[in-house]
């Protein structure tokens, strides 16, 4: 059982915003609250029957994704996991196109042949999610010395949890993006738990900042529930990066508010450090900082708006015609 | 025509498109200075230097997976991975990551990288530097599969490789990298997906591909004098398989024996022969044949060594039995 507490540190930042402006603090806002409200969305169109398969819904962990990328730019890329849709929807994605890849339409990211775990973006440089736990990560410090090769100023974010640093690609890539000196933004989302198997019973050392110095790099333990500081953590990430200082681990604790998937209750979760975890909601961590209400009631407004227009476009959607995909089979 | 090593011409290759695309690099495992086991990537750095000639770390699972992610950022890599035995240990990127990225994307992230390896038999390299794995290969959609056996074949169908926009596994062979054939000056292209009539005949239709192309035709000769007419195809691109060329010679001999140094089980020639029973049954004096490797590991012993794989000899005893 994982009986970790969340941590103490977060209470001083309880309430401030540290110099962040409201721009931002209002769209990290915005990808936590449309993050929450499609997976819970997500999870009914489930029961509904209208979206099959896996979903790892992403809740209470917004907040890393939304900090985090909101300290990257347009052009900077993230990858994702199979608990990725908060990563997807804070890199800009739209929302029409991923719902209706959600419920394996024609007219979805991945024209319906992907799904929740491979949700990819070219236009918004969402390099995609990932079935294979930890596949991400050597992807994501190729697609950094490919930013080198092409000479050019991207840095790469790729998010990762707890079970993902304990595969052997995870070790390894980091003492590649520091032998290179990459600009990689190695984001651990440190959920305590890779299914059911808690942090406390699959490492040696728990604290998993720490493997960042042992590659060669910082290790950065912060409050994953506290997007202000994520935010604050990966800006200064992504500058060492685009000087050309190489990589860096930051390990965002946090905690899922349910099972790994929508099927799993998560009976194996100690059920009162679950809800100290929820008292903490990185939602209202982050709206206790915005002092302008009114603003933050259009985010909201505005993020269910387009999330019902979204679930409206894909439910008219059509199916991926079977002609089409079977004349589109490569001969290899 | 110049005359040229197999290895030669891979490493012209590699200058030629480097020079032409700066998103081409290579990386893997003493690449640079060091100029690869088999010197295919000799000279790179000291035009290219370290930053498009990367000596990785010993880590094939981390490097092989960064070449899918540095393919869908944009650049052209290829990937040195030093023996076809040590792909099993990157296998989720060949497998789940480079084979199914443009899938799976919906066509948005395609993944341009090719997968140079080397393997087979004849080395005394015991059993885990020696093997023909490129079965493993086959049978994953979304990967395309080259086994060159000539420098003419090994410098075209790498330039056509590298150009290419899908993942493409590239095997080399150990005992082929010294060999010698003529290679023209200017630059010029073997496309992917095409097989080459090595050797025209009417009896009899050997299909093979890699070294063991060498062998088929030593076994051709030695029968052409005893009148019997052989025809040589090397399929050199095993995906995408010429299906035309294949069906097209075993119509016009009746009669097919696949030959390849891989282990028979579960080998390519067995879904070769099918597809040729399959689609031109009706053309056949008889059932197509094999003459494969042994379902052995191989062994480090020589003289144990040269029994797993198929000898000239082998093949032209399997051709008289079936004419």
């Amino acid at each position: 059982m994982s009986k970790k507490s969340p941590p103490k540190s977060a209470a001083k930042s309880k309430t401030s915003s540290r110099g962040v402006t409201e721009k931002i603090l209002l769209q990290m806002y915005r990808s936590v609250y449309a993050t929450r409200q499609f997976e819970l969305k997500c999870m009914d169109l489930y029961r509904q029957g209208l979206v099959r398969g896996y979903l790892h819904p992403y809740l209470g962990e917004e907040a890393i994704a939304a900090g985090a990328c909101a300290a990257i730019g347009h052009d900077d890329f993230i990858v994702s996991t199979h608990r990725g849709h908060g990563h997807c929807i804070s890199k800009g994605a739209d929302l029409k196109l991923m719902v209706a890849e959600i419920m394996g339409r024609a007219t979805g990211y991945c024209k319906g042949r992907g799904g929740s775990m491979h949700i990819f973006s070219k236009e918004n440089h969402n390099l995609g999610a990932n079935g294979i736990v930890g596949a991400g990560i050597p992807i994501a410090t190729g697609a950094a010395m490919g930013i080198k090769v092409r000479k050019e100023k991207r840095v790469v974010l790729v998010f990762f949890s707890d079970g993902a640093a304990n595969q052997g690609v995870f070790g390894e890539s980091m003492n590649f993006a520091a032998a290179f000196e990459l600009p990689v933004i190695f984001m651990l989302e440190n959920n305590h738990y890779a299914v059911s198997t808690p942090v406390e019973c699959s490492f040696g050392n728990c604290d998993l900042a720490c493997k960042g110095p042992a590659f060669g790099m910082p290790g950065i333990c912060i409050d994953g529930n506290d997007a202000v500081e994520v935010y604050l953590t990966t800006k200064s990430a992504v500058e060492r990066a685009l000087n050309g200082e190489g990589p860096t681990l930051i390990e965002a604790k946090t905690y899922r508010h349910g099972g790994h998937h929508l099927n799993d209750p998560g009976d194996y979760m100690d059920q009162k450090v679950l809800a100290e975890w929820k008292a903490r909601d990185p939602l209202d961590i982050l709206r206790g900082k915005i002092r302008g209400k009114k603003k933050v009631k259009e985010v909201e407004d505005q993020a269910e708006l387009e999330l019902s227009e979204a679930i409206e476009f894909a439910k008219n959607s059509p199916q991926p015609s079977v002609d089409e995909f079977l004349t589109s089979i490569p001969n290899f | 025509m110049a005359e040229m090593m197999y290895r030669e011409a891979l490493n012209r290759a590699l200058f030629e498109e480097m020079r032409k695309d700066p998103l081409v690099f290579v990386l893997g495992e003493n690449i640079g200075e060091r100029g690869g086991s088999y010197k295919v990537t000799e000279g790179l750095i000291k035009e290219f230097g370290a930053e498009r000639v990367i000596d990785t770390p010993l880590a094939e699972a981390t490097f092989t997976g960064a070449a899918v992610g540095a393919a869908l950022a944009g650049t052209r890599p290829v990937v040195d991975i030093l023996f076809v035995d040590f792909t099993t240990v990157p296998m989720d990127a060949i497998v789940n990551q480079a084979a199914k990225y443009e899938f799976m994307s919906g066509g948005q992230g395609q993944v341009p990288m090719v997968l140079r390896t080397q393997g087979g038999a004849g080395n005394s390299l015991a059993a885990q530097h020696s093997q023909s794995l490129e079965a493993l290969f086959y049978h994953i959609p979304g990967l395309k599969l080259v086994m060159p056996s000539s420098p003419y074949d090994a410098y075209g169908l790498l330039v056509s490789a590298i150009r290419d926009d899908q993942p493409t596994i590239f095997i080399e062979h150990k005992l082929l990298y010294m060999t010698k054939g003529e290679v023209p000056e200017e630059e010029y292209v073997v496309p992917l997906g095409e097989a080459d009539v090595k050797k025209e005949g009417s009896d009899v239709t050997l299909l093979t591909y890699s070294y063991m192309t060498l062998k088929c035709l030593e076994a051709a000769e030695l029968l052409e004098k005893e009148g019997i007419s052989v025809e040589v195809v090397d399929l050199r691109t095993l995906k995408p398989l010429d299906e035309e060329t294949i069906l097209a010679s075993a119509r016009k001999t009746g009669r097919v024996i696949i030959v390849h140094e891989a282990c028979k089980r579960g080998g390519i020639g067995g879904d070769i022969a099918a597809m040729i029973m399959e689609e031109a049954y009706d053309d056949l004096d008889g059932p197509v044949m094999r003459v494969c490797g042994l379902d052995t590991p191989i062994p480090y012993n020589l003289e144990l060594e040269k029994v797993c794989i198929p000898t000239t000899e082998d093949i032209v005893e399997a051709i008289i039995k079936i004419t």
